[in-house]
């Protein structure tokens, strides 16, 4: 194998992480990442497109999203329309499929990355209704009976929240990884990677603060590594040095979302 | 060897199926493991786990499958006990030390280290927390984690470069194992029946089919016809009987509930809580403190709603029958609870009563007249299908 990943410049991976990508690379199978929010399960797309130089095509999943909009999409009120008005070969139907992410990336020449973004947000079968098309990287359109079929066998990367369960046919399938919540050391580099400059005293101090927040038990919704990195950057562009850090907890609402928790925190201090 | 490691994961109920097992065997000859047992370990659980729930089980299966392989690893710290790793778990924080304290602390050298951490492990009987003699987190004891020590020997807590077993004896997934009986996607996919779809409201889809009517009868010209989506129409109210002994279903009863309220759009969804029967008041929280009048909200309810009941149905006779029967003594019912729970069928004639007591128990006698009242069913997947065929 030549191309393997291990992370970008902008992108830190431990170990696991890129040991994962590179088993589901070599074994062309779809790769499963859950995690809390903020652990940066989109960005590895965007990390893994990056460092092995392959395009990357987005889907990002909604409520509403079904299945067949990620291989193709038949546009029949613009042919009606160059009907009506002369535009255009109304004749050959395969001007107006367009295709979708899925679509677009088994007709790419180069390999592709393919990111299925919170694919959890769906209904619960939109999973099962890809297992065909994931499996075998091919499809028919059915307006003009022509068959795509994967020319590369793209990267898939499919991210979910674990806000429904998924079924069990798509999860065997999948290569599966569970992204944990960064500890203080490898925090400590993803820091670095966004904020170079940082003093280390704030960065610690900052981080010691982080880390506490986390434990409270009171919080419903504990802060994540974006919410770290926007909250180091507020403190940063406020110019405020260490010493003011150590008994005040500046631009609170940077890291607690929710009215309730800023509250639940004022009244435990 | 692998073959035997499939069987001893499905023993330890893992749910591995002979695909993975196949996935398994191919990223092998490709080499994806690095022909160590770590990399082993990695692997196998990518390919072979695929919930976060089982990483647990996984690591107690490994660290059993291959404790007795010889292993060549030089640290000792694969025989670290549960207790050990339990008492470090949950970190104090770092304390700030000044620069005396510094120095005061002893620098030790490797060989020296290793032979205390052995004596200490021998000698120490609970947990420590901050301290700078035990092992424990958050102390200046050379040993543990979350301390500050110059030449500290991490014991639990985040490192790098372990080998498997040290992983897999480590078991940092335990709390995010549950042995569930009958899953949230289980139940979801049962309610899912409940839809009841028709076209109303939301974002306007192409008609195809009348638009190339309508186009036809309009001589050519294009006439596009768009209708809503179809959505779903279900209005529903959930009844939760919390509390007494309902206390050993309280689990599957809000996994039930979880999935009505996360995995559907339902038009309208309700919830309320009450203990045994519900009479004049019923509760919008569990520990019922938050009250809404039943009459309000019965008032504000209609026959297109539906309704599940879930409760045991078990309670004292008076409870359901007569009027001051509720089981809260300071609580007096002016009616009797078997006329509030008619009220509730002439509003909603479509409810069905779901009971997570076995079917074979249900022979109390407010159960009997409960049963009559409402088609009654076990919380049970095909209880479920069932109790939803019935109010659909």
């Amino acid at each position: 194998m030549t191309n393997t990943f291990s992370g970008t410049s902008s992108y830190i991976a431990d170990g696991e992480l890129s040991n994962v990508v590179n088993v589901a690379l070599a074994l062309q199978k779809p790769l499963l990442v859950r995690g809390e929010p903020g652990t940066g399960k989109t960005l590895l797309a965007h990390a893994v497109a990056e460092s092995l130089q392959m395009p990357l095509i987005r889907w990002h999943v909604k409520s509403s999203t079904d299945a067949a909009e990620g291989l193709y999409h038949y546009d029949t009120v613009q042919r009606l329309n160059d009907s009506r008005f002369g535009d255009g070969d109304v004749s050959n139907i395969e001007h107006y499929i367009k295709l979708g992410p899925l679509g677009r990336a088994f007709e790419s020449k180069q390999r592709t990355v393919v990111l299925i973004d919170e694919i959890d947000k769906a209904d619960l079968e939109f999973p099962n209704d890809l297992l065909h098309e994931l499996d075998a990287m091919r499809f028919t359109v059915d307006e003009t009976g022509r068959e795509i079929i994967a020319r590369q066998r793209p990267f898939v990367l499919i991210t979910s929240n674990a806000e429904k369960e998924l079924p069990d046919a798509f999860l065997r399938r999948c290569i599966f990884h569970y992204i944990n919540f960064p500890g203080p050391a490898l925090m400590r580099d993803i820091v670095a990677v966004h904020h170079p400059d940082l003093e280390q005293r704030l960065l610690e101090r900052c981080l010691e603060k982080f880390y506490w927040l986390r434990e409270q038990p009171q919080l419903r919704k504990q802060p994540s590594t974006s919410e770290l990195i926007d909250w180091i950057g507020a403190l940063v562009r406020s110019g405020l040095d260490a010493d003011e850090l150590s008994d005040d907890f500046p631009f609170l609402g940077v890291l607690l979302k929710k009215e309730r928790d800023l509250l639940a925190l004022q009244g435990s201090r | 060897m692998f073959v035997n490691f499939f069987f001893h994961l499905r023993k330890r109920g893992i749910p591995v199926s002979i695909t993975e097992f196949l996935t398994l065997l191919e990223a092998l000859e490709k080499g994806l493991d690095d022909a160590s047992l770590t990399g082993f370990y990695w692997l196998a659980r990518s390919v072979l786990i695929k919930r976060v729930e089982h990483f647990d089980r996984y690591d107690a299966a490994f660290q059993e499958f291959f404790k007795d392989l010889p292993f060549s690893a030089p640290e000792r710290r694969d025989d670290l006990s549960d207790e050990l790793l339990q008492w470090l778990e949950g970190a104090q924080f770092l304390r700030e030390l000044t620069d005396e304290q510094q120095q005061a602390l002893q620098q030790l050298d490797l060989d020296e280290l290793r032979q205390q951490f052995e004596e200490r492990l021998q000698e120490q009987t609970e947990r420590h927390d901050g301290g700078s003699h035990w092992i424990g987190t958050g102390g200046t004891s050379p040993f543990g984690h979350s301390g500050r020590h110059p030449s500290g020997m991490r014991v639990g807590g985040s490192g790098q470069h372990r080998s498997a077993l040290q992983v897999a004896s480590q078991r940092r997934f335990k709390n995010l194992r549950t042995d569930r009986v009958l899953d949230t996607r289980q139940i979801g996919v049962a309610l899912r029946k409940l839809r009841h779809l028709s076209r109303k409201g939301g974002d306007e889809q192409l008609d195809l089919d009348a638009t190339i009517d309508e186009t036809a009868r309009n001589a050519g010209d294009i006439e596009l016809v768009f209708r809503p989506p179809r959505q779903n129409q279900v209005k529903l109210l959930l009844l939760f009987d919390v509390g007494g002994s309902m206390n050993p279903h309280t689990e599957l009863t809000s996994r039930l509930f979880s999935a009505a309220h996360r995995a559907h759009h339902f038009k309208a969804f309700k919830a309320y809580y009450f203990h045994n029967c519900f009479y004049e008041t019923l509760y919008s929280d569990m520990s019922r403190q938050k009250g809404e009048s039943t009459r309000q909200i019965l008032a504000n309810l209609d026959r297109s709603w539906r309704c599940f009941v879930v409760g045991d149905a078990a309670m004292a006779p008076p409870e359901l029958t007569q009027p001051g029967g509720c089981i809260n003594y300071f609580q007096h019912n002016e009616e009797a609870g078997i006329t509030w729970l008619r009220r509730l069928r002439e509003t909603i004639p479509r409810t069905a009563w779901i009971n997570p007591d076995k079917p074979q128990w249900w022979g109390s006698y407010t159960t009997r007249q409960i049963a009559e009242l409402f088609p009654m069913f076990p919380l049970t997947i095909d209880g479920l299908d069932r109790a939803i065929d019935e109010i659909r």
